[in-house]
């Protein structure tokens, strides 16, 4: 898992509610994007013209949006596709941060595994630091600190955030998060010990109880 | 206080706790297919790794195969590649990696050519590798699906599909509980797809972020499982990750003797622990939905959200009397890009394509009611109509029931089985479609594609029409 601690810069507002994945990263074949791709399949539709040339009104194609690490939009943000390309795309764009009322739950977990922080405040506050980061010309700045857990606006004023305490360890530390799990082999082993005696048709799929 | 079913599964599959909610979790099914799953399995093997579980392992290939009758197994669908940067042959490739790597790690491999291939969520609740109390898992949201056998499943990223091989636990929070009961009985020609395109409607698209839901209600209770497994569907359009009908006498008819569920005293054995699943009658939920469902007529979308739907005979809405700033925004835009007036009615816009098929609709019932309707008639000129069964076996069955000749008299495409039209639907750039699928949302058909979500009992009054229906009439003036 790639490290993330915190991040100070300019932020980009999309506010627009259910942004779904397939328009953070469209098309079918977003699973097999090339890598080098996933950062032009960002916002495709909505980031380039049907000429191909970038849009000049979507603010992640203006200065100094255009090299932002942090999002912040509207509610429900990646809902819809399970799809990781959505969290690939943004982290090759650069986004190590996304502020949000609230996040598609797949999408969520996704983050934490491709570098970013998914940052949960509530509207009213995310209304604000949008305010602030469309004044990101004027030299407007915020804040993500996952170590803090808290979101500094350029006035100063803190607002602190939650996250699954592993999740945001595994992130802080930049862990592997398959050898941390099979660290705990014996602790895995113990419960599918104890759990086939209790449901022991779960782990022989189609096969009788007496192995026939 | 007593426990909901959902807290009753989850705390059976608490290996370690990381905190009050978070946990590593057994998983008793991981699912793969060939876009999220063969990525799953790629990184595996390039870490060196293997399963953990092989046998409790399940892949098939559905996203990525060509559905035209005939198909051969490296066939791949034909598919808007806008923006993503990918080729033609990307998706041979990601079906040439889950069939290699499933056949090297030894996990159950339902490859074309085989009945159980299939769309993931369709093959697994047929088959019994989803069976009541499992927590399944699959690198595809729509696996809400599943829950509509008494099981929790949901959709997960290819990452974490990665680390459910490498060792058959998952690291996953636990969200709140959500009970949505749903209680009368619907108007003719009602289908759970009405049903729930209604309940969006009226808890709006974001209702579930953060829940488990579990339906109840005497419209639960009549319903046969595929009806729930609609409804369990559907879910996901409400941001709900899983949903689940708690099992009962229907699924355990519904499940027995199927392939992988538990064979004789394993069966009794079985059963009575999954009889033990229910909420109990003192559990509290986080949050609690009534809806009332009788009289309810057919449901249709006119927007980019499954909460953009009206009743058939209802009106598109106005957004100048939405006073939430971004709703009307978003009300704007959907019917911008539909193309719609607001004041319209949905009933009787010109349709280009009629489809049936995808996870949410694509079982033998489904295309029952379809075919009632469909039966002496045919499809209005200039309509591109198309059939994607499910699965295979659902194919097999529907055809030795003669659905298939109903289907190709009319003047539909009888296709092989696979997602196809769930992302990327046949027909011209624009067109206008209305399909069983789950999602409208912008683009998601191809470029400027404007989709209408639908039972496939209306896709079928639609199609015949030539624009969008009401089934009822269809079915009063037989058409």
């Amino acid at each position: 898992m790639e490290q993330f601690v915190r991040t100070t810069g300019v932020a980009a507002a999309i506010l627009r509610n259910n942004i779904d994945t397939d328009q953070i990263a469209p098309g079918l074949f977003a699973a097999n994007t090339p890598k080098e791709k996933h950062a032009e399949a960002l916002f495709r539709n909505m980031r380039y013209l049907a000429s191909g040339a970038p849009n000049p009104d979507f603010v992640l194609n203006q200065e100094p949006w255009d090299t932002t690490e942090i999002l912040v939009v509207g509610e429900n943000f990646g809902c819809g596709s399970s799809r990781e390309a959505a969290a690939k795309a943004l982290r090759a764009f650069g986004i190590r941060a996304v502020i949000a009322p609230s996040f598609g739950g797949i999408l969520f977990n996704n983050c934490f595994r491709n570098g970013i922080v998914p940052v949960v405040l509530p509207k009213d506050i995310v209304g604000h630091l949008a305010d602030e980061a469309n004044s990101a010309d004027d030299g407007t700045r915020i804040t993500v600190d996952l170590e803090a857990l808290t979101v500094t606006d350029h006035a100063g004023r803190t607002y602190a955030f939650t996250a699954p305490d592993q999740q945001r360890a595994m992130l802080l530390h930049g862990l592997d998060e398959i050898d941390f799990t099979l660290g705990m082999r014996d602790e895995l082993d113990a419960f599918w010990a104890r759990d086939q005696l209790r449901r022991p048709w779960v782990y022989h799929p189609g096969r009788r109880a007496d192995g026939a | 206080m007593g426990s909901t079913f959902f807290q009753k599964i989850w705390n059976e599959h608490i290996i370690h706790s990381f905190s009050e909610r978070e946990c590593l979790l057994a998983v008793d099914r991981l699912v793969l297919h060939d876009m999220s799953g063969s990525e799953a399995l790629f990184q595996l093997d390039k870490a060196g790794r293997i399963p953990m579980k092989p046998e409790m392992v399940f892949s098939t290939i559905d996203h990525f195969i060509a559905t035209f009758p005939g198909r051969g197994p490296e066939d791949e669908r034909t598919v808007s590649t806008s923006g993503t940067g990918a080729t033609k042959g990307a998706g041979v490739e990601r079906m040439s990696i889950l069939r290699n790597l499933s056949n090297k790690f030894g996990v159950n491999f339902a490859d074309i050519g085989s009945l159980n291939q299939g769309i993931t969520h369709v093959m697994a609740t047929e088959t019994g590798i989803a069976l009541p109390g499992l927590i399944i898992v699959c690198g595809d949201s729509h696996t809400s699906t599943i829950g509509g056998i008494g099981a929790v499943a949901w959709g997960i990223g290819a990452s974490e599909a990665q680390h459910v091989a490498a060792t058959q636990t998952l690291l996953q929070t636990r969200p709140k509980t959500m009970r949505v009961t749903i209680d009368g009985v619907p108007g003719p020609n009602v289908t759970s797809k009405d049903i729930v395109l209604h309940l969006i409607r009226q808890i709006g698209a974001q209702a579930g972020v953060g829940y488990s839901v579990e339906f109840a209600g005497s419209a639960v209770r009549d319903m046969p499982v595929e009806g729930r497994l609609t409804l369990c569907n559907m879910a996901i359009e409400f941001s709900a990750k899983m949903a689940s009908v708690p099992p009962d006498e229907v699924t355990f008819a519904y499940l027995k003797d199927r392939e992988y569920a538990p064979k004789g005293a394993a069966w009794d054995e079985a059963v009575r622990h999954w009889r033990t699943l229910r909420s109990d009658d003192d559990a509290v939920f986080d949050s609690e939905i009534h809806t009332d469902i009788t009289g309810l007529e057919p449901q249709v979308t006119w927007g980019l959200s499954p909460q953009h739907t009206v009743g058939i005979s209802e009106r598109i809405p106005d957004p100048a009397h939405e006073t939430d700033e971004l709703r009307r925004a978003a009300m704007e835009r959907a019917i911008a890009y539909m193309q719609l007036t607001p004041g319209d009615t949905v009933l009787g816009q010109k349709i280009d394509v009629a489809y049936i098929g995808t996870c949410t609709n694509s079982r033998l019932s489904d295309l029952r009611e379809a075919a009632r309707v469909l039966r002496g008639h045919k499809v209005a000129p200039g309509v591109l109509a198309v059939c994607v069964p499910g699965s295979s076996s659902v194919r097999a069955a529907a055809e030795a029931e003669g659905l298939d000749r109903i289907f190709i008299d009319a003047g539909f495409e009888w296709n092989e089985s696979g997602c196809f039209g769930c992302t990327g639907l046949p027909g011209a750039a624009g067109a206008r479609t209305i399909s069983s699928a789950n999602r409208n949302f912008e683009n998601r058909g191809g470029l400027q594609t404007r989709t209408h979500l639908a039972s496939p009992a209306t896709v079928a009054a639609s199609a015949l029409k030539g624009h969008i229906a009401d089934v009822r009439q269809s079915q009063a003036l037989g058409v």
